[in-house]
């Protein structure tokens, strides 16, 4: 049972990252890979505020912003510097090491004695099981957000402007702004998942964030797989295939761990589920038509 | 209602490959003007419409709309007053989007974007009314994405779109260039409507001159980034048809 919680547990951990690179990736149609800093960057001022004993709820609007100005330097770097938008996630990411590395003072901070999201709520007696209701209601609340704010005018403009730009600018939106503003969302999404993190592992690591893109990634295209499979437009139940993209990912993960293979071959087992996630869909559609 | 006065565009000046698309070009148009703009590929006439819109800046010369001058002003702040259909039907809508979220950001063209949900019983029963007067039976399609629907019906969308927003002024790039002749008739019969219903100043470019002859009240033809020749109001009923065709012989 606690292999499944786990699971379960990393999943909705990083669920908030795939939300991240579902606004980034499906709706900007921008591959930003500021991810790998931004979820790091999140984790780390999670661990510097608790460690200095900062009050908890300070934590989420300052990793919010961490993330947000993280991801807008990146729109600022595609958009007003015309500059391709992988590098520009590239310049940032790399950039964010050295700022990480110098907010924490050191390459790794425990977070054991210090009070956490999850101290500070109780709905379960059993310390495992109170840490999958919280982030639960967390991630439940992040995607509510998230919905409603795809659904106002606001958010149509959002879809709109990776979908047909010269549409969005005859419309009379600045492309520019929009594309900025939701990469600041995308990254600040993505902060909330080192946030996330780093509360339940108990600490936080410089290089936690390594790769990370990559669940993102396999964890939307997941989603997109089944939301294409079963045609679906409705912009809720899209965001929360996304979540369960994330959770079956962790899964995939969990199993092959599960399995007996070599911790060591787990990036490469990663890298491969995501492709054969990836080709699948076209592989059968190859032989159907 | 639009100023265009002594107007140049040169792209990729000084290198190899310069070309002078526009090449001083002043016009005025009125309120109320239908103008539809002929000439052969490379006349400048898209160039100068997207001048017009905003889309591109000109190297030279300033263009005005309402007596005020907007010759640095993006296109999207143009929006206020503008309001266009392009040649290529996936220029002018979201794909991925149903055809009410389309028309709600058409709604809202010339406001901001807000964080309200803005789409509600009676909006969409707006969007339905307005659609049934196409006759093509997209009215009970609204929650399609919008790319499942053909370039003709996304082409008379894309103009009923228009005037879901206070418009003053309509610009048409090539709107049936993509289409087959029966959406092309349809798409111009319903802009000529819109245009006179609506009293909006409008600006037509097309390789058709057909419908050159049979739309509009001003008849523009260009060659060279120039304007060659220009019937006005009371000029452009006299010409005939065979006209046209022999600019182009």
């Amino acid at each position: 049972m606690d292999f499944y919680l786990t699971t379960l547990i990393q999943g909705l951990c990083l669920s908030s990252i795939a939300l991240g690179i579902y606004i980034s990736m499906k709706i900007f149609n921008i591959p930003d890979i500021t991810t790998d800093g931004s979820y790091t960057l999140g984790a780390v001022v999670t661990a510097v505020l608790l460690t200095h004993h900062q009050p908890v709820y300070i934590l989420l609007p300052a990793v919010i912003l961490a993330g947000g100005a993280a991801g807008a330097i990146t729109g600022i770097i595609h958009t007003k510097l015309k500059i391709n938008a992988l590098l520009a996630g590239i310049l940032v990411m790399t950039a964010l090491y050295s700022v990480n590395l110098g907010l924490m003072g050191r390459s790794n901070i425990p977070l054991l004695d210090v009070s956490s999201l999850f101290t500070l709520i109780n709905i379960s007696a059993d310390p495992n099981y109170n840490t999958f209701w919280v982030l639960l209601i967390f991630v439940a609340v992040v995607t509510a957000i998230i919905g409603y704010l795809l659904k106002t005018d606001f958010g149509i403009a959002m879809r709109a402007t990776g979908n047909s730009e010269s549409m969005i600018r005859a419309l009379g939106v600045n492309t520019d702004r929009m594309k900025i503003t939701g990469l600041a969302i995308a990254n600040a999404l993505t902060a909330l998942g080192g946030y996330l993190y780093s509360q339940v592992q108990g600490f936080t690591d410089i290089s936690m964030g390594i790769g990370i893109v990559i669940i993102g990634l396999g964890s939307v295209i997941i989603a997109e797989t089944i939301i294409n499979w079963l045609r679906i437009t409705s912009v809720w139940l899209s965001l929360v295939l996304v979540i369960c993209g994330a959770i079956i990912f962790q899964a995939v993960v969990a199993i092959t761990l599960d399995l007996g293979v070599d911790p060591i071959f787990l990036k490469a087992v990663t890298a491969i589920f995501v492709l054969l996630i990836v080709s699948l869909p076209r592989l059968t559609l190859r032989n159907s038509s | 209602m639009i100023g265009i006065n002594n107007v140049h565009k040169t792209f990729h000046t000084g290198k190899a490959n310069q070309v002078n698309a526009v090449n001083g070009v002043t016009l005025g148009i009125d309120t109320g003007e239908f103008v539809v703009i002929v000439g052969a590929n490379g006349s400048g006439k898209t160039t100068l419409l997207d001048m017009v819109a905003g889309s591109v800046l000109p190297s030279s010369g300033n263009i005005s709309i309402d007596s005020q001058n907007v010759t640095r002003l993006p296109d999207y702040k143009r929006s206020t007053w503008i309001a266009r259909v392009f040649q290529n039907p996936v220029s002018g809508t979201a794909s991925e989007l149903s055809i009410l979220d389309n028309f709600r950001l058409a709604a809202i063209r010339t406001q901001p974007k807000g964080l309200t949900i803005g789409i509600n019983e009676t909006f969409k029963n707006q969007v339905r009314e307005r659609i049934s007067t196409l006759g093509m039976g997209l009215e009970n399609k609204i929650e399609q994405p919008m790319g499942t629907l053909s370039g003709g019906q996304r082409q008379a969308l894309t103009l009923l779109m228009s005037v879901m927003d206070n418009c003053k002024i309509l610009l048409l790039d090539e709107p049936t260039a993509a289409l087959d002749p029966k959406s092309a008739q349809i798409v111009m019969k319903t802009a000529d409507d819109l245009i006179s219903h609506y009293r909006l100043t409008a600006i037509l470019i097309t390789h058709n001159l057909k419908d050159a002859f049979n739309y509009g009240s001003r008849l523009i033809l260009m060659g060279e980034g120039q304007v060659l020749k220009d019937f006005d109001t009371s000029q452009k009923p006299l010409l005939k048809q065979n006209d046209l065709f022999d600019w182009f012989g």
